[in-house]
């Protein structure tokens, strides 16, 4: 949270307290068009993607970061081995060779419902948005737990710099509050990908399967694992062949966690009751074993 | 072995009467006084501690400037954590459990005969945690923004590391509060020794407490990294494993840290502890041969019912069997034989083992079965500056544990004013 920020809480805090809450939210929240209860999604049919690489050069046009050549005989050699995301590369296209043939998968963070990126977060420097949209602030003070906590290895931590951020795709958060669609989206000219809430992409990608019987398999990645992402794939092979973890499961990666963090209380309400009784139980017992100076003294105090 | 040099050693000398000092009068001169060092400073661990450190500074102040990217350190996006958390938050953390264990026997069980490890026991806890502090500022890629977590700036409540770092900072007060009667001793002041005394069962409960919730937390942290950590070393009870590792841990500790003091602080150990010594060392070995016995049990019990013995048998297995049998089940037996028949140096030579093991067991967590499934090419293996860093930090820390012991009455008897002030 920068000072702006900070003041227009404290600004509008105020403003609450003392108008009612007639003055406060139309304003504050113009600019952003968050009032949705659901979350927003994209759906990568992987049987689309051509591997053109131009949602790659769009991300980084939109992001400030180092434009990727994406001709014919840079792409040769770029797709020679699956590439990671990275600092510089919030999206990156990976070619599989399967048994149905080239299959191109672009990869990025998938924006999981419930992210562990953001439950480990010990600033709330990640935050998941109302929109689905999972961002990055410059609270981040660089323990780099987020990157431990995602199943999916997306945060990104630039190392090499005094002054180092987690990088990451932020599903085109600025360009979702001014209604624009994600620059990826908005480029990608075989429709491989798609955009809107997650529940009608989730339709669409459930037509399709129905559709066009034996072209995908019968999942969604992204529909149920790790309790469900904002990115949905479609794919026409297993989702092993084509760079995706099978022993993910369907439970939201924050539970991991929960366990201890819901101990947490006990643990510090317990404990110290456990050890003073403990003590006192044992305080008593040697008191007794020499009760003369005891005795004496609540002697003389009553008579 | 034990009680031999009893006749040579010279008994420091302790001033009858308190000195009075008060903290905002009269301390920098008595501190400026007292900082000077005690016998010649040029031996051969401070030379070789000095060029480390003088190095390590080095290496920070340039890890400042650049980041923490390579030369500084070989982490990388799929090893975030490396050696400086590895060693000090999960191993440090570890080792210092002393300093909830041995206040738990003494303060709250009343068990008078391990009194003159108590002290040592919060020093050690109390410096750990600081130095923890500084291996987290030196290892967190935007360490400027830590107080953020402290003041609020985004309380991330749902986040282990949140609890872990507000951990570390009250483990520091709470240990300086248990800590307070040796320094009061120190400046000779009898209004804050009695006060300190007045805490201290307190400060106690409060300790033990919150080593309970750092020791369960730091196991927490890894969690999340269900997929990642290797199935024999991964489990949703990291947690309960890494709490019941850290008792054998901190005595183990313990241990060493007597039988150095034994040598190097021989002219400050006074009658107490040395006759107590034997007798304490035989109680240790019998706490770490149980516990350790508890968590090979637990560990079996752990693996068996999350399926992890389907993984025994590979590479990672073998290594992993090791560990449990080499590093927990042996010296557990070595401990409880021991100690059956009173021989301290098997106790000794078995509390190395088990310190090693926790350091192979926290290692093992945080990288060597950390994406064990990679390319050899992609692991990660600390740098050499990474080592040199870690290796600066422990020095500076024996430092300071030197530098107070040879000041405040920690291994030593407390002076003849200041017994008054114990009620228990």
């Amino acid at each position: 949270m920068d000072r702006r920020t900070f003041l227009k809480i404290i600004g509008t805090g105020v403003a609450g307290a003392t108008t009612g809450s007639l003055l406060m939210p139309v304003q504050s929240l113009a600019g952003e068009s968050t009032k949705t209860k659901e979350f927003y999604g994209i759906l990568v049919d992987t049987t689309r993607c051509i591997g053109c690489r131009r949602c790659e050069q769009a991300c980084a046009e939109v992001n400030g970061l180092p434009v990727p050549d994406i001709s014919e005989a840079a792409n040769k050699q770029v797709f020679a081995s699956p590439r990671r995301t990275t600092v510089t590369e919030y999206t990156v296209t990976n070619r599989y060779e399967t048994e149905k043939g080239t299959i191109f998968v672009p990869q990025r963070c998938m924006h999981c419902n419930q992210p562990g990126c953001v439950a480990s977060c010990p600033v709330k420097a990640l935050e998941k948005k109302r929109a689905g949209h999972v961002i990055w602030h410059s609270n981040c003070i660089g323990c780099r737990l987020c990157m431990v906590s995602c199943p999916f290895d997306m945060p990104k931590f630039e190392y090499g710099r005094a002054v180092s951020n987690i990088q990451k795709c932020n599903l085109c958060w600025d360009r979702y509050k001014q209604g624009v669609l994600p620059a990826c989206v908005e480029v990608c000219p075989t429709q491989a990908l798609m955009a809107g809430t997650r529940r009608l992409v989730l339709e669409e990608g459930n037509r399709r399967i129905a559709a066009n019987p034996g072209q995908y398999v019968d999942h969604i990645f992204g529909e149920y694992e790790v309790g469900g992402a904002s990115h949905l794939y479609l794919s026409a092979v297993p989702f092993d062949q084509i760079g995706f973890r099978k022993d993910l499961g369907t439970i939201p990666y924050p539970e991991y966690s929960a366990g201890y963090l819901r101990a947490v209380p006990f643990i510090a309400t317990l404990t110290p009751l456990f050890l003073l009784a403990v003590n006192a139980a044992l305080k008593k017992g040697i008191e007794k074993s020499e009760p003369k100076t005891e005795e004496k003294h609540s002697g003389t105090g009553k008579h | 072995m034990a009680g031999e040099k009893l006749e040579t050693v010279a008994v420091v000398e302790q001033p009858d009467k308190p000195a009075e000092i008060q903290i905002g009068r009269d301390f920098w001169p008595f501190f400026r006084k007292e900082s000077k060092p005690k016998g010649n400073p040029a031996t051969a661990f401070n030379l070789l501690s000095g060029v480390v450190v003088a190095f390590s500074i080095l290496a920070i102040v340039y890890r400042l400037f650049a980041g923490l990217g390579s030369p500084v350190t070989n982490l990388s996006q799929l090893s975030p954590l490396g050696l400086w958390i590895g060693f000090y938050i999960m191993c440090g953390v570890a080792f210092a459990a002393g300093g909830a264990v041995v206040p738990f026997i003494v303060n709250v069980l009343g068990v008078k005969k391990y009194r003159p490890f108590l002290r040592v026991a919060v020093l050690n806890n109390l410096l750990t945690s600081f130095f923890c502090l500084v291996v987290i500022v030196l290892s967190f890629g935007r360490w400027w923004n830590i107080p953020n977590v402290f003041i609020g700036n985004g309380f991330g409540a749902n986040s282990v590391m949140f609890i872990v770092l507000w951990v570390f900072l009250l483990t520091i007060v709470t240990a300086a509060l248990q800590f307070r009667p040796a320094f009061a001793e120190w400046i000779g002041n009898t209004t804050s020794r009695k006060r300190a005394a007045t805490v201290a069962l307190g400060a106690t409960v409060f300790g033990i407490t919150l080593s309970v919730l750092q020791q369960t937390g730091v196991g927490a942290l890894l969690t999340m990294a269900k997929g990642k950590i290797h199935p024999l070393w991964y489990s949703e009870m990291l947690p309960v494993l890494f709490f019941v590792s850290s008792i054998y841990a901190g005595i183990s500790l313990l241990i060493m840290v007597d039988a150095i003091s034994e040598k190097v602080f021989s002219y400050q150990i006074d009658e107490e502890y040395r006759n107590s010594r034997f007798d304490v060392m035989m109680g240790f070995a019998k706490i770490c041969g149980g516990v350790m016995f508890g968590f090979f049990a637990l560990s079996l019990i752990v693996a068996q019912f999350e399926g992890d013995f389907a993984f025994v048998n590979s590479e990672m297995g073998y290594w992993w069997l090791l560990e449990i049998i080499g590093f927990v089940a042996i010296p557990g037996l070595m401990f409880a034989h021991g100690a059956q028949k009173k021989n301290m140096l098997t106790i000794q030579t078995a509390a190395v083992i088990a310190m090693v093991g926790i350091l192979m067991n926290r290692y093992n967590s945080v990288f060597l079965a950390y994406n064990w499934d990679l390319p050899f090419a992609e692991r990660y293996f600390p740098s050499a500056l990474e080592w040199i860093v870690t290796l600066a930090v422990v020095f500076v820390q024996i430092w300071a544990f030197r530098w107070i012991v040879n000041r405040m009455p920690v291994m030593r008897k407390s002076p003849q004013w200041a017994e008054k002030f114990d009620r228990d």
